[in-house]
């Protein structure tokens, strides 16, 4: 499956400027995997070190909370888009 | 007048500095940023800051600034009433409301973190002030961006209510509904922010809107007479305020300005969005996102981002937390109102009913001095009294049909209590 991230500018830095990704894999998490293996210091941001989602990371899967799906075993198709956000906002 | 010079910034999470600027996330570990001050500085003596204007900038030495503010200085020193007759209700010593239901200029508590927001605003140059709001803060950033001069920008839900929109638009703001949730505005805002050079209240400037929330803190040591009640109840949304209660009174003991201890802080919110209050009933370290089903819009935030440090508040100051059903949330509004004069919103209507739920469960007992924040103003979410209250009796303008409903009223009276009291033909 293709889908498509999106960084925030924080984290755009890290992947050579580029605010938006392709990415593969069958899952949300494989697909951040993807692009974490491509992009190694972008990956750390991403992913802790056993391939959680930190707590200052929300993922959105097609604008809905990807944590309401399953968060990295949300299953994702061809066209998904992934947006990341960071958590602190808000209140 | 010295320029007004925003205060650098620290992670809280993995502690990296960094200098000020109109940005809230970590760029080593996207934590939150917090401002940083000097802790060398010089601090004010009480005898100082009661010489100071009745605003929150007489506690400036813990404002995230250095120089002098140039907006919304009349904002904050709301009233801190004696409420006997609640005190009874609940069983407790004595309580008193802290007031933010006639803050200025848009009598609401979010008053006071706009206050410090726009300040950092107009230091870093933006031309544009905005936010993500269920509401209160809409109003607020509104009205201060306006008599700034400032155009807003500003973000709600699709579905609140009549007051906080018509008190959003009024100002001249580009007010913008959204199809779907708080923190589906939320997110957006947070993308908003990343593509425009805005300031967005809460999101980008975040470090400073925030600080303004210790300033309930300062004012409500001050007020009772430089000392701490035993406890405070507020609500929780995104969970900022109860963390910045607990940190204005760390530093107004740190300070020597107060002594004793912290209070045991206990957080409200509705049953129908409850992820912080559920957090500190399972003693997890992780909010479950939840999706908002509740009449309480001002504080529906179902992924709170300080939800996490406000269970930690309340858990280390020996407090509890509270959510309670729509039903309780409207009696506790009235019961506000019926013993105190003081005529909250639904969020002010879920910290009482949630302190009588603590009193109730004894978590409040009688030896509790308790300070209820009630933070907006009733007028605002009237809808959801419409159906609760009695209504009122159409008369013909004739003597005898008021002295029939004053008959009337007192015979109702001695069914109820076995006696007259304020009501006699």
């Amino acid at each position: 499956m293709s889908v498509t991230i999106h960084l925030p500018s924080v984290l755009a830095r890290l992947a050579d400027g580029n605010r938006v990704l392709e990415a593969s894999g069958e899952t949300l998490g494989a697909a951040v995997l993807d692009v974490a293996t491509r992009f190694p210091s972008l990956g750390e941001r991403l992913r802790d070190q056993e391939g959680n989602p930190y707590p200052f990371v929300n993922y959105y899967l097609n604008d809905e909370d990807a944590r309401f799906h399953g968060g990295f075993g949300a299953s994702v198709r061809d066209g998904d888009e992934v947006t990341v956000v960071p958590a602190i906002a808000g209140g | 007048m010295s320029a007004l010079v925003p205060r650098p910034l620290v992670c809280r999470n993995c502690g990296s500095g960094q200098a000020a600027a109109p940005v809230a996330i970590c760029e080593q570990c996207l934590g939150p940023l917090d401002a940083a001050y000097d802790p060398d500085r010089s601090l004010p003596s009480r005898e100082v800051i009661e010489k100071r204007p009745a605003s929150l900038w007489r506690y400036r030495e813990w404002l995230p600034f250095d120089g002098d503010p140039r907006l919304s200085l009349d904002t904050g020193f709301t009233p801190l009433v004696e409420a006997p007759a609640l005190a009874a209700r609940l069983g407790v010593a004595r309580a008193w409301i802290k007031n933010d239901a006639v803050s200025h200029p848009s009598l609401s508590f979010k008053d006071r973190v706009v206050a410090t927001a726009i300040n950092a605003a107009d230091a870093f140059k933006l031309d544009t002030l905005g936010c993500a709001s269920t509401g209160n803060l809409a109003n607020a950033v509104a009205a201060q961006g306006a008599r700034a001069g400032l155009p807003t920008w500003v973000f709600i839900p699709h579905d609140l209510e009549a007051a906080k929109i018509v008190g959003t638009s009024v100002y001249g703001a580009h007010l913008v509904r959204v199809r779907g949730t708080y923190d589906d505005v939320n997110r957006l805002c947070a993308q908003v922010a990343d593509r425009f050079a805005w300031g967005i209240a809460n999101v980008n400037l975040r470090s400073y809107y925030g600080e303004g929330s210790k300033t309930m803190a300062f004012e409500i040591a001050e007020q009772l007479g430089w000392r701490l009640p035993t406890a405070v109840v507020a609500p929780m949304a995104g969970g900022s305020l109860v963390t910045k209660l607990r940190k204005g009174f760390v530093e107004f003991l740190g300070a020597g300005l107060v002594s004793g201890s912290i209070p045991r802080l206990f957080g409200a919110q509705a049953a129908g969005c409850a992820p912080i209050a559920r957090l500190v009933e399972s003693g997890g370290e992780t909010i479950a996102p939840e999706i908002p089903h509740t009449i309480a819009r001002s504080i529906a935030i179902g992924n709170p981002a300080d939800g996490v440090y406000a269970a930690r508040a309340i858990r280390e100051t020996g407090g509890w937390a509270a959510a309670v059903s729509d039903v309780d949330l409207v009696a506790g509004i009235r019961l506000l109102a019926e013993t105190t004069g003081i005529f909250t919103e639904t969020a002010g209507g879920v910290t009482v009913a949630a302190a009588v739920h603590l009193a109730a469960t004894g978590h409040l007992t009688p030896d509790t001095e308790v300070v209820l924040c009630i933070t907006g103003n009733g007028l605002k979410t009237v809808e959801v009294l419409t159906d609760e209250l009695p209504q009122a009796p159409l008369i013909a303008p004739k003597l005898r049909e008021v002295a029939a409903l004053v008959e009337a009223a007192a015979a109702q009276e001695l069914a109820e209590h076995g006696a007259l009291s304020g009501v006699r033909p």
